[in-house]
């Protein structure tokens, strides 16, 4: 198979190379619109915010390792959970998973750049600041401590005097903005920017979940902008959206919020999903399975996720039968779920196996998402919800999904991609070790937590008391945090050891077949030096690169 | 040779995920000693309805996290192996039965037994019943303060109720949402401004069931718990009797000295007496602080922090910012023999 090592791609006209040339020194580096500068800078910024709210949850596993523990005071635990999950949903999930798809979907459609390279520098500067301001609050010891979810009247100035609930509410709108932005740029690059014979039938997978996921994001986040908005109106012009005393609704928040909060989740595990599909289908040595059913699913998912929000609200007092309703919208949602995990077990049933880092990550993902998954379906079931609601129990219930939903599969990307970021391998007997250490420290952190909250532990609380039977768990709980940040540790060694000096990669050393690997590693600054056209992707569907190779037709 | 290689991966792969599981599994059972408030240890018909719903919900979890792990292994131990070098497979069309089988008509079926049983529970948890008896409960941050209006009683974090009977808690905010929970009589339910909510609660044996705030509400958020005492009806006459009662007046000197160290040092303007002239204080009284009229009948004080005796009184006295930081209750700061006498006053509270 000779044919395989694809033809050398080279800088055809000096031209072309200096209009893509970005300019020299700080201005330049201030000024890079390429999607590739912006989407790394999202991708290293939004990693950075993922180590330093996984500093903050190592924090909160020491304190709570005893009861009565004393190494946090109750306002340094309340402004560290809160950092933690505004850290880990606005400044880590979703603008990771929007950075991958802005450096990755124009290479995977074959276009130079995404549709307004300058706004989408914009956005990626909004959300910098927005994040480097979050973190100085909270070294100033004035971050938001009314948690993520920010619910009134708590977070009103009544309640939340202190600077930190403004910071929230402003920076959140930020981080929305952004999000915004980078879902325009990612809805119009894939209609208007696909290369000749690129119909949307013909996308990669991780293409449409970009998508879908963009979709998902302007209808959610303008939700949470109004939300948001209000809380601002609310602590600074004390209009009474929230107030019960003068006519507002604390529910009114509750509602919006999860309107937004909801599909957010999903906003983050789409795009997650798209990642395992591409990587599946380069170490299963063949396309994933039932492409059509798959995209399907996938939009299926992104309009269920905005019919679930009032699960976050059972113990509210609603109606029951309104309840119920969102009970079965809850648990509908597990079919087109379980076609995602089907059509993985399928490809790794029917394919040929390259047992590397990449797809130990996505086996893991697999066994752990299933783990969510099926807690989540638990969740769903209003009188167990009554139960489990805030207490750890759902704690254990959401990082499953999230870590393993959405951190395993980035991870596995991470391996994956690598080399076209860098130009460079990153050391697979490493990413073993990194794997697993991952793997079984966060099965040991978080899987007793689903005994700790049935047995009556709430979330959120800074300390507990001694003698009610949760302590031991909670020092295994605790151990394990810190097995999962060793892991987490090696990943960074990896990353730092070889982005300069690991082995060479080489154009396509996976050989996968998706377009990003037709251009050189790192991709030449415009990308391709022809739109790569296709009667090739016209032939053979959505593979367009395994079909170039067999065919042995150039690009 | 290189069959054995993939097969032993597999097999570390599985016994890493067996001892990661296992270790959960055993840490977990042992441990619970009899008060810890455990929603898998019910004591009331609707934790017994939901905790039996949970069961079978959890026997439908784990059977399909046991397929997905069996599939996923099947395919491993194939042995189909390859290489970054070996050529793709272009076929995207085999396997869709996989997806049709495993992805709709296995969940259509698994989630039609979830939601039938679901419903099921929920109908039984949910039926309207006759209570006896009710009683509104005020969540403060961060004490329960609990009012039985045809009683006419009026006590804080500690809710007695008869065995066997269904007794309706309505519920309401003075300030922050919090949530009403005992694990071992029922689920939660939340306490918002502005909304009035109800919950019935029944305890099927005498106990005392810890109960705690479960929504976020602030600071002490962690020291918001409550006691459930179940006890039989002759009992229960009894401490609705007993409570019924104003507070007599104290008999030795001691104890009126502290009961004017009570009125001046400021307890009196956040902590009702009943029974106690306090028109010697020019306060508003709005209710702060929880009544006392009947403090020694509690098992608790502090949001069920602290057990209810001399010593941890004087220290929640002196130091209540260092217990609870950030409550409303602020350290007096009183000369020794003024401290003695307002102890040997709330003694007297019976």
């Amino acid at each position: 198979m000779a044919t395989l090592s694809s033809t050398p791609v080279q800088e055809i006209s000096p031209a072309l190379k200096q209009i893509w040339q970005r300019h020299k020194g700080v201005i330049g580096w201030l000024s890079a619109v390429n999607h590739k500068d912006i989407g790394k800078r999202y991708v290293i910024t939004a990693m950075i915010f993922f180590l330093l709210a996984g500093i903050a949850a190592l924090l909160m596993r020491i304190q709570l390792a005893y009861p009565e523990n004393t190494f946090l005071n109750a306002e340094q635990y309340d402004q560290i959970f809160s950092t933690h999950g505004i850290t880990m949903m606005f400044l880590f999930a979703v603008p990771i998973m929007q950075g991958v798809g802005i450096y990755l979907v124009p290479l995977m459609i074959g276009s130079r750049d995404v549709a307004f390279p300058k706004l989408n520098a914009c956005g990626y500067w909004l959300y910098a600041i927005a994040g480097a301001l979050i973190w100085l609050s909270l070294l100033l010891g004035t971050a938001p401590n009314s948690g993520w979810f920010a619910y009134p009247p708590l977070s009103l100035t009544r309640y939340s005097p202190a600077y930190g609930m403004d910071i929230y509410a402003t920076l959140v709108e930020f981080t929305e903005i952004s999000a915004l932005i980078a879902a325009t740029e990612l809805i119009i690059t894939i209609f208007r920017f696909r290369a000749p014979g690129m119909s949307l039938n013909r996308i990669p997978v991780f293409v449409w979940a970009s998508l879908v996921t963009a979709f998902m994001v302007i209808f959610a986040m303008s939700t949470l902008v109004a939300a948001s908005s209000e809380l601002s109106l609310d602590r600074t012009l004390s209009t009474n959206f929230f107030n019960a005393d003068l006519g507002g609704n604390p529910l009114l928040w509750q509602h919006l919020f999860w309107f937004f909060g909801h599909p957010e989740v999903y906003i983050i595990f789409i795009p997650a999903l798209g990642i395992v599909s591409e990587v599946l289908a380069a170490f299963a040595r063949r396309p994933v399975v039932g492409y059509p059913l798959l995209v399907m699913s996938l939009v299926a998912i992104g309009m269920i996720s905005f019919g679930l929000w009032v699960h976050h609200m059972f113990t509210t007092g609603l109606p029951i039968l309104g309840l119920s309703l969102f009970t079965i919208a809850s648990m509908i949602i597990a079919i087109p779920s379980g076609i995602q995990i089907f059509s993985t077990l399928a490809t790794l049933w029917h394919g040929k196996l390259n047992l590397k880092t990449p797809l130990f990550y996505i086996l893991g993902f697999i066994v752990n998402f299933v783990m969510g998954g099926v807690t989540g379906v638990m969740l769903s079931s209003v009188p167990v919800d009554l139960q489990a609601q805030d207490s750890y129990f759902v704690v254990a219930h959401f990082h499953y999904v999230l870590i393993g939903g959405a951190v395993f599969p980035l991870l596995a990307g991470f391996y994956y991609w690598f080399p076209k970021l860098t130009g460079k391998m990153l050391n697979d007997r490493l990413g073993k070790w990194n794997f697993w250490l991952t793997f079984i420290g966060f099965n040991v952190a978080f899987f007793p937590m689903h005994f700790i909250g049935l047995m009556g532990m709430p979330r959120r609380v800074y300390t507990y008391l001694p003698g009610l039977g949760w302590d031991t768990l909670n020092f295994i709980s605790s151990v394990g945090a810190f097995i999962l940040a060793f892991g987490v540790l090696l990943f960074l060694i990896n990353v730092i050891r070889n982005w300069r000096g690991g082995e060479p990669a080489g154009d396509n050393p996976w050989h996968a077949g998706t377009l990003e690997w037709a251009t050189t590693s790192p991709p030449l600054r415009y990308n391709f030096s022809r739109s790569p056209l296709c009667a090739a992707v016209i032939l053979s569907g959505t593979r367009p690169m395994i079909s170039r190779l067999i065919s042995s037709k150039p690009i | 040779m290189h069959i054995r290689a993939p097969i032993r991966k597999c097999l570390s792969f599985f016994c890493i995920l067996l001892l990661v599981s296992g270790l959960g599994a055993c840490a977990s059972v042992p441990i619970s000693p009899p008060n810890t408030p455990s929603a898998l240890n019910p004591q009331g018909p609707s934790a017994a309805q939901i905790s039996s719903l949970l069961g079978i919900l959890t026997v439908i979890a784990i059977s399909v996290v046991v397929l997905v792990t069996v599939l996923m292994f099947a395919a491993l131990l194939r042995g189909r192996r390859a290489t970054n070098d070996t050529p793709p497979d272009s076929d995207g069309d085999t396997g869709r039965r996989w997806l049709i089988w495993g992805g709709i008509i296995l969940p259509l079926i698994l989630l039609t037994i979830a939601f039938g049983s679901t419903v099921h529970t929920l109908a039984a948890i949910t039926a309207p019943q006759n209570t006896p008896l009710s009683m509104n409960v005020t969540g403060r941050q961060w004490w329960w303060e609990v009012n039985y209006r045809d009683q006419g009683i009026t006590t804080a974090d500690e809710i007695h109720i008869p065995v066997g009977v269904p007794v309706q808690v309505v519920l309401e905010s003075g300030d922050v949402i919090h949530s009403f929970w005992v694990p071992e009589l029922h689920g939660k339910m939340d306490l918002i401004p502005g909304r009035v909510n109800t919950i019935i609660i029944q305890a099927d044996r005498a106990g005392v069931y810890r109960g705690e705030c479960a929504e976020y509400c602030g600071l002490q958020h962690a020291h918001m718990g409550f006691m459930v005492v179940a006890q039989s009806q002759a009992d229960f006459d009894q401490w609705v009797a007993g409570q019924q009662k104003t507070a007599a007046s104290p008999q030795n000197d001691t104890a009126r000295r502290g009961q004017q160290v009570f009125l001046s040092a400021g307890c009196a303007n956040c902590h009702n007496i009943q029974g106690l002239d306090d028109s010697s204080v020019d306060a508003s009284k709005i209710d702060l602080g929880p009544d006392l009229t009947h403090l020694q009948s509690r098992l608790t004080i502090a949001g069920a922090t602290l057990t209810n005796n001399q010593g941890n009184l004087a220290g929640w006295v002196v130091g209540a910012q260092h217990v609870k930081p950030g409550s409303l209750m602020p350290e007096l700061n009183l000369a020794p023999q003024d401290l003695q006498a307002l102890l040997a006053y709330l003694q007297t509270l019976t």
